[in-house]
């Protein structure tokens, strides 16, 4: 077990340090939520104004826990550019020649995409109050968004760590993220599910991110809904995530 | 004997070799169209209670959004182009070439002839695709052509953009780097409401001032106006504007990197 912790350690700390210190890795990881925030909240605001457009705290507040939870979702993604760039560099295969206990790899790469999305997620929760959100939810509520967020990080870090490990180069960045960024576009990002018509209202109903999105949304607003399933599922795809990415470092020890 | 090799020849030369790279990386003709198509697709159908606001020019968001990503599209191009020549920089190609008689001019026009086949190529797909979900194009099949051309125009511009970076920094990481600022001039323009109807006054101001703006309502109007002249006249002005500098930029910059030492 410590030698478990020992190798986690090590790697979060390396993820979190190589984060803070290259602004190439850092800045890409908050400007994008910050955009979308900006391109969502002040752009699209006049959809709040359409009629059966029931969000009490407003629209940059509905925005919000979407860029949230997105940013959740990307600082785990990232971190799985991260893993491939460290296979591509030669880094990995000295980690994994010197590491006592190799689930730390993983392990320590999922806290770093966690470390790493608690700056991007401060950054936008401050640009969102200072553009005036409205924030409804009580102290508990907030810690549930906070939850959500974590769990969200959690299985996209490793479902990125899974992917980078099984292709083990940087070419493998779209693969990684294009089937994150279609499920998140896939849920209702402008509007609440029942203003979607058409396809996209059949998919986002039976998209697991949409029970998140509500879940968050309702949190914030203080009306909290479809908690406990938005727990639920993020948990049960975790696991699954978790025991892909095992067989991913397998296929990465396989590889040497 | 060589230096009997006209102009033409040495650009079509160039354009060969950049046309036939660009045929045979099929991931750069495969991302750059079928990504704004996700987002039309996805966009299209999520933002269609847009339509519902007071005031909005169509009944169906589809006709609205599908201006965007031939706007996508050019970007993606700017985006290949650049990267092809800064390898072109990176792996000394660039240093090879300057012991011969090639012209810069050639040089610049001829790869951006890889851009051209890309912008043409993702430029109809999207046009085809919008039309078999059911857009109609108000101007009729003389403002489809017309709108292939404006498309063709902006991407490339953008290439131009995208070969002036490559040329100014050698690198195609720089390339890559100048990808989101390109992305968020499109979103911050009024590719998703239009411009009268944004409701936050510094987003209204910013896509006002936003020449990306122009470029994307000079393609929508042939789509749900008709014909703007207007529209189009501020679409294929930025967009000419956009590839005369650049191209003349670019080229600056090639004859510095072709230096003869």
């Amino acid at each position: 077990m410590s030698r478990f912790l020992y190798v986690t350690k090590g790697v979060a700390w390396r993820s979190i340090h190589n984060t803070i210190v290259s602004p190439a890795i850092l800045l890409p990881s908050i400007i994008f939520p910050l955009f979308f925030l900006v391109a969502f909240a002040g752009g699209l605001s006049r959809i709040a104004d359409i009629p059966n457009f029931d969000y009490r705290p407003g629209y940059t507040a509905f925005q919000f826990v979407f860029v949230f939870l997105q940013s959740a979702a990307f600082g785990g993604v990232f971190t799985g550019f991260a893993v491939a760039r460290d296979f591509d560099s030669g880094f990995a295969r000295r980690l994994l020649l010197s590491a006592p206990q190799r689930s730390g790899i993983v392990a320590g790469y999922v806290i770093g995409a966690l470390l790493r999305w608690f700056i991007t997620g401060s950054v936008v929760t401050i640009a969102a109050l200072i553009a005036g959100m409205n924030v409804f939810g009580s102290g508990i509520d907030l810690v549930g968004l906070l939850g959500l967020g974590i769990a969200m990080n959690f299985a996209a870090a490793l479902w990125a760590c899974g992917l980078a490990m099984f292709l083990r180069t940087e070419q493998a960045g779209a693969l990684i993220q294009m089937p994150v960024f279609v499920l998140l576009f896939l849920a209702p990002v402008y509007v609440p599910v029942h203003l979607l018509t058409g396809w996209i209202h059949a998919v986002a109903r039976y998209n697991p991110v949409t029970v998140a999105l509500d879940a968050g949304r309702g949190l914030l607003a203080g009306s909290p809904i479809r908690v406990a399933l938005a727990f639920a599922l993020l948990a049960g795809a975790a696991l699954v995530l978790a025991v892909f990415a095992r067989r991913g470092l397998a296929s990465a020890e396989r590889a040497g | 004997m060589v230096a009997d090799v006209s102009l033409f020849q040495q650009v079509s030369a160039v354009a060969h070799r950049s046309v036939t790279r660009t045929l045979r990386q099929r991931g750069l003709l495969v991302f750059p169209v079928l990504f704004p198509l996700i987002l039309f697709a996805i966009n299209g159908s999520a933002l269609s209670a847009a339509t519902h606001i007071h005031g909005f020019p169509v009944s169906n968001y589809r006709d609205f959004a599908l201006a965007l990503p031939f706007i996508q599209g050019a970007l993606f191009v700017s985006i290949s182009a650049g990267t092809d020549l800064a390898r072109d920089v990176e792996t000394g190609f660039f240093n090879r070439l300057a012991l011969t008689p090639l012209r810069g001019s050639a040089l610049l026009v001829g790869q951006l002839g890889g851009a051209f086949v890309v912008a043409s190529i993702q430029s109809i797909v999207y046009l085809l695709v919008g039309i078999a979900t059911g857009v109609g194009i108000r101007a009729g099949v003389g403002g489809a052509v017309v709108l292939l051309a404006l498309s063709t125009l902006i991407s490339f511009g953008f290439a131009c953009l995208g070969c002036l970076i490559a040329l100014r920094f050698g690198s195609g990481e720089a390339v890559q780097g100048i990808f989101p600022l390109l992305f968020v001039l499109v979103f911050l323009s009024s590719s998703s409401l239009p411009r009268n109807l944004i409701k936050t006054d510094w987003f209204r101001e910013v896509a006002t001032y936003n020449p990306v703006s122009y470029l994307i309502e000079g393609v929508r109007s042939l789509i749900i106006t008709g014909w703007d002249g207007e529209a189009l006249a501020l679409g294929f002005g930025f967009a000419a504007a956009l590839a005369v500098i650049a191209l003349a930029l670019a080229e600056r910059a090639m004859r510095t990197r072709l230096v003869r030492t």
